[in-house]
């Protein structure tokens, strides 16, 4: 028996290619939304892994230090230090600010990090050029995405910095990408005020009986200093010594540092369920509504395929064929329109997913369900096909 | 000529009634006719008289509303279906050549013809063997991979005439065969309709309107509000 679904392909494959490119791209955006998602997630996944922290130390009933502020004191970490199994600590700051560099404009999120010896957390886990930052001031580790150049200067706010290493796949959860600086300068940058604003709270400081005494000598400078002064991080980044539980150290801390504490699988709770759980439902209606219109898009094309073959259809039932042998064909054309979009859309969602502005990660497991999902809908969509080349009249083929 | 002792076709007292109260329509008052095997009948009468009804009857495309039809002394209906598989039926044992050769237009010449075949079960190459000796038989094997669209409106004729005859089908049913053809073609599709009812003892009727052909018959049915009667033709060679 010859393939009546290929050979009616192939007669008129110009009309299915083009058919199929156009569900296929229609797939990609799929796909892409699809990748969309699995790249927030991936973007919280490797903050989490890449800060290098089996727990989070933040200020006492917040979600700090990424999905709500936080800000404790930055000695804090010599009491957690001492703690039973814990094995490091690292305070760490972090700020998103908008970088004006070389006449572009790029959100970046700013993290400051202990820098006074190696494999303190919080620093990248490995660079992909450069060297870590070895200056107590004014070095910075950049992601790649940020477009910065070894060596290269750049101004954050203040001060110029220089650029000593390139990170990869550093970013924040919603995807901006790091600058890694030391501690010290993330405070500077996140805490300080401006010229204007400090001379302004000088004077006002001055301004007030209360610190300007008379004969109190010292104070107005102290509490001058105090307020110029950030004494403030975000959040301690723990890591624990091998077999610790991190759930016990954890509660130790909440206990007897009044701070809040969250452990790696805490942290992705909050990371992947809580912060990203609107954009994942945004998504999700997006993806229903993309199944749907592929549905119909697939089930009218098909339809309309079958209905042009009236004639043909009715001389195969005239000369004999089976009803098996007409469903087959158009099933098949279905899968087989399915399977030309799902190879446009897998590829066009590989060509243009990099060129996104946010991670779109396209996993295998997602293609694969993808295929499945779309030939299931192509199944199902020439059912209405199917059902009206059934009730074709044979008689119809020979007419008056 | 001697006949075989079984008639290739027996309709007895064959009704067609369409639709149902006011909008009924009898388009087969009571048809009797036999048709023997080899033999080329021809069928007239004027428009609407139910001519095209009878072939799609004959044909076990639409069900008759009484009366009795043989085909091969194996009675196939008799008030209602006497077997379970029509499509079977039309596959195996009836031929169809109708006014325009709807042929598929996505296969080429050859395998519209080898379709039946493997619909029939034969494989793939027994089927394009079989099709290629029938296109050869009918003069169109210099077309055989070409596509339908790319043949002239005699040659399509003759490519459907070819598939008629492809599942050695007792029966063909034709109706108007002729009609798109100029009447030189005309004859000639004839002419290949009774060298085939020779050769394969095939039995056909054809349905037509066609001054220049009616006189080749030997034997004419006339319709008429749907009665037949029988009249001897001129057997006129072509
Ligand atoms: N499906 C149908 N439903 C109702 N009436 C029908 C149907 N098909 C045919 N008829 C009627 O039955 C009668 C016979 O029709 P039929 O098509 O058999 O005529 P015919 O002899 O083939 O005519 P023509 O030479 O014009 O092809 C006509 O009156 C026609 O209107
Ligand atoms: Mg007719």
């Amino acid at each position: 028996m010859i393939n009546l679904a290929g050979r009616d392909i192939l007669h008129g494959w110009g009309k299915f290619l083009f058919t199929g490119v156009g569900l296929g791209l229609l797939i990609g955006a799929t796909l892409t939304m699809a990748g969309v998602f699995r790249g927030m997630v991936d973007d919280g996944q490797v903050l989490i892994d890449n800060s290098g922290a089996d727990l989070w130390v933040v200020q006492q009933g917040t979600l700090g230090p990424y999905a709500e502020p936080s800000s404790i004191r930055d000695d804090v970490w010599r009491g957690i230090s001492g703690m039973p199994g814990v094995a490091e600590t690292g305070n760490a700051a972090y700020l998103t600010i908008q970088m004006a560099h070389a006449g572009r404009e790029t959100r970046v999120m700013i993290v400051g990090i202990e820098v006074d010896r190696p494999n303190r957390p919080g620093a990248p886990p490995y660079l992909a050029a450069g060297r870590p930052i070895l200056q107590g001031h004014y070095e910075a580790i950049a992601d790649e995405k940020t477009g910065l150049k070894l060596g290269e200067r750049v101004r954050i706010r203040r001060h110029d910095y220089t650029v000593v290493g390139l990170a990869r796949r550093m970013v924040s959860s919603s995807g901006d990408p790091m600058i890694f600086v030391p501690l010290k300068d993330a405070q500077e940058i996140q805490f300080l005020r401006d010229n204007d604003a400090l001379v302004n709270e000088r004077a006002r400081t001055a301004a007030n009986p209360a610190f300007n005494r008379p004969g109190v000598p010292g104070l107005l400078e102290a509490a001058q200093g105090a307020a110029t002064q950030s004494r403030n991080v975000n959040t301690v980044l723990v890591r624990l010594t091998p077999g610790a539980d991190p759930e016990a150290v954890a509660s130790e801390i909440r206990r007897w540092k009044r701070l809040t504490a969250y452990t790696r699988a805490q942290m992705e709770d909050i990371l992947i369920a809580k912060l990203i759980a609107t954009s994942a439902k945004q998504i999700g209606m997006f993806l229903v509504i993309l199944a749907i219109v592929t549905a119909a898009i697939v089930a009218f094309i098909i339809y309309t395929m079958t209905l042009a073959k009236v004639r043909e259809i009715a001389v195969l039932k005239l000369i004999g064929a089976r009803n098996r042998i007409i469903a087959g064909m158009i099933l098949q054309q279905a899968l087989g329109l399915g399977f030309i979009g799902f190879l446009v859309g897998r590829v066009s969602a590989g060509l243009w997913g990099p060129a996104f502005p946010k991670y779109v990660l396209l996993l295998p497991a997602d293609a694969i369900a993808g295929f499945v999902i779309v030939m299931a809908i192509c199944a199902l969509a020439s059912l209405f096909a199917i059902r009206a080349a059934l009730a074709i009249d044979p008689a119809e083929a020979i007419g008056g | 000529m001697d006949r075989p002792d079984t008639p290739a076709i027996r309709l007895t007292g064959l009704k067609k009634r369409y639709g149902t109260g006011d909008a009924a329509v009898d388009a087969l008052k009571g048809v009797d006719m036999t048709i023997w095997p080899g033999e080329v009948v021809g069928l007239v009468g004027p428009s609407g008289s139910g001519k095209t009804t009878l072939l799609k009857c004959l044909g076990a495309v639409i069900e008759p509303t009484g009366g009795h039809m043989e085909l091969a002394g194996e009675t196939i209906y008799d008030h209602g279906w006497k077997i379970p598989d029509l499509r079977a039926l039309r596959r195996d044992r009836i031929g169809f050549v109708f006014q325009a050769p709807y042929l598929i237009p996505f296969l080429d010449v050859t395998d519209n013809v080898a379709l039946l075949p493997m619909l029939a079960g034969k494989d793939n190459a027994a089927a394009r063997r079989r099709a290629l000796e029938l296109l050869t038989a009918l003069d169109v094997a210099h077309r055989a991979r070409a596509q339908v669209s790319q043949l002239s409106g005699g040659e399509q004729q003759r490519v459907a005439i070819a598939r008629s005859l492809a599942n050695h089908a007792p029966i063909i049913l034709a109706d108007e065969p002729t009609a798109p053809l100029d009447s030189e073609r005309a004859l000639t599709v004839i002419r290949i309709l009774n060298e085939m009812a020779v050769q394969y003892q095939t039995a056909i009727i054809v349905v037509t309107h066609d001054e220049k052909i009616i006189p080749t018959f030997k034997r004419i049915y006339h319709i008429r509000d749907g009665k037949t009667h029988e009249e001897a033709g001129e057997g006129r060679a072509i």
